[in-house]
């Protein structure tokens, strides 16, 4: 029988992960400055009066912070999928009269893809201010945020929808057009549905990178999870807070993972269900 | 302009008793012309078997006549109607015009019904009752009623050419154009196919079919095409040219037919 084999495969799979994790564990806890570390980082005192917060004590609660976070990421995801979409069918257009349109769509990617997000959100947080406009300079700390993120965003997320777009084979292409229907209905009901499928797991490790990277909107000022945290550090001069915003990261970024892979698994479910009787 | 049949449209030629016209077309891919001046006129309800080795321009001339191809020189007329006139509506041509691939080609992500209603509600402008209803009345026509909400990857290659078939013909063409629709087919499933082709030539329709299948082609074909270095070098009516081919390409060809077995 296999079963004795596989058993033994079990067992020793589930040893060397006891060992391991116990090396690093005797590794990190005998370690000369242990003791410190842990007070430093993983106190937990510490971690949940950062996590509660206590404005009165000079410092925000990182927990609410996040709220911040989602907000910035929820906003700059629509934008971000909306915009890329538009870069990638221009980008992707063939029309003669489309050529000056088809060169900024390449110059605005090849830019945002080639700034450092930090600088594009100075730019945008001090820059836009400074230019002393109505509305556009009257702007919180975040909402300028969200519009870096958008941009930077944008052009990596641009690449993915056409590389969506070009995997979708040619002869769909011409099986849509040699029914009358026009580039647009085409693209529209033929193309992108299939290339957006096969664009979910690129898109959500974009966006999982979006979701940490609302980190760095703290570097104009917003209070988000990053930047409560950061307050706190300096207050009481104690980095669990630190250790609290990455717990919360994690809690946000990891059921994101685990929804892609369940759209993934229910399309395949329903493809196969459609077999019917 | 839109309209292929509109007063607008009036031919330069006119012979509206020709279901399709081509003169003199001419086709190349890079440095290699594979179409080298076709001459063909087609009669309404006239069956026409293209035949002819591999790489001697079947496909290519079927997507010429769908503009599927941009042609160097030449001219289309369909009904009349000149096709390859400068600002001609592409959408409005291929409206008329069936194809079906080799490769089928159906939309995998949509359910077989799906498939066939999607041109007819978005070109035809037909509401999603009446497309569903016609779609329903064809797929059951062709055997396939069963398979509506199937999604093609669960239908055998016979059964989801037969949907392609069932596609083209939702747009009510007055013309189908069959690429080798059997070649990409395991041998079984060929018959279901041929036999849904011969159901429409029966029915009058209007077919220019690129085919291997020189069997078929003798049994279904008003006239046979032999196309060989990008031109029809001989054609007649299946009977003539199968068994007294004239031009010494196509004795050659349909000696290499007969040696391997094939007619």
């Amino acid at each position: 029988m296999l079963g004795d084999s596989s058993r033994r495969g079990v067992a020793l799979s589930t040893t060397s992960t006891v060992v391991v994790i116990a090396v690093v564990l005797a590794i990190f806890l005998l370690a000369p400055g242990s003791a410190q570390v842990r007070h430093t980082f993983f106190n937990p005192t510490d971690m949940w009066r950062s996590f509660v917060g206590d404005p009165k004590a000079g410092y925000y609660s990182v927990g609410e912070a996040l709220w911040l976070n989602i907000r910035m990421f929820v906003a700059a995801e629509i934008l971000i999928l909306i915009l890329a979409l538009a870069v990638a069918v221009i980008r992707q257009s063939t029309g003669p009269v489309l050529l000056p349109l088809r060169v900024a769509a390449t110059v605005y990617v090849d830019v945002a893809r080639g700034v450092p997000l930090i600088l594009i959100i100075f730019a945008i947080g001090y820059g836009l201010p400074a230019l002393g406009l109505t509305v556009i300079s009257d702007q919180s700390a975040a909402v300028y945020g969200v519009a870096a993120l958008v941009l930077s965003y944008s052009a990596y997320v641009a690449e993915v929808y056409r590389a969506g777009i070009n995997s979708v084979h040619r002869s769909q292409v011409a099986a849509a057009r040699s029914l009358g229907l026009t580039q647009s209905s085409s693209m529209r009901y033929v193309i992108l549905p299939q290339a957006i499928r096969n664009i979910i797991p690129p898109l959500l490790n974009d966006f999982i990178s979006l979701q940490k990277d609302t980190a760095q909107v703290g570097l104009l000022g917003a209070i988000e999870a990053n930047k409560a945290a950061e307050i706190y550090s300096s207050t009481v001069f104690n980095y669990s807070s630190y250790v609290v915003a990455a717990i919360l990261f994690l809690i946000l970024t990891i059921p994101l993972a685990r929804f892609t892979d369940h759209l993934i698994r229910r399309d395949q479910a329903r493809r196969l269900a459609g077999a019917g009787q | 302009m839109g309209s292929v049949t509109g007063p607008a449209d009036a031919p330069r030629v006119a012979d509206a008793s020709e279901a399709l016209r081509i003169e003199g077309l001419r086709k190349s891919f890079g440095p290699q012309e594979v179409l080298r001046g076709v001459d063909l006129a087609v009669a309404p309800h006239e069956v026409i078997c293209l035949i002819g080795a591999s790489g001697s321009g079947k496909s290519t001339l079927l997507r010429c006549v769908n503009l599927l191809e941009r042609i160097d020189a030449g001219t289309i007329w369909l009904d009349g109607q000149e096709l390859t006139r400068p600002g001609m509506d592409e959408n409005a041509v291929r409206r008329h015009i069936g194809i079906v691939f080799q490769s089928f080609n159906l939309f995998p992500h949509m359910t077989v019904e799906r498939n066939v209603t999607l041109a007819p509600m978005k070109v035809l402008g037909l509401s999603r009752a009446e497309a569903v209803s016609q779609a329903a009345e064809l797929l059951d026509r062709f055997g396939l009623g069963e398979k509506r909400a199937d999604y093609p990857d669960r239908l055998s290659g016979g059964q989801q050419q037969r949907v392609a078939i069932v596609r083209a013909l939702a747009m009510r063409p007055r013309l189908m154009l069959l690429d080798e629709v059997t070649s990409a087919l395991d041998p079984e499933l060929v018959a279901d196919v041929l036999d849904v082709i011969r159901e429409l030539a029966e029915g009058g329709m209007t077919m220019l079919i690129a085919t291997h299948e020189m069997g078929f082609a003798r049994d279904i074909a008003s006239r046979v095409c032999f196309l060989a270095d990008g031109q029809i070098v001989e054609q007649g009516p299946p009977d003539r040219l199968f068994s007294e081919p004239t031009d010494e390409r196509t004795r050659r060809f349909l000696r290499r037919i007969v040696d391997a077995g094939r007619l």
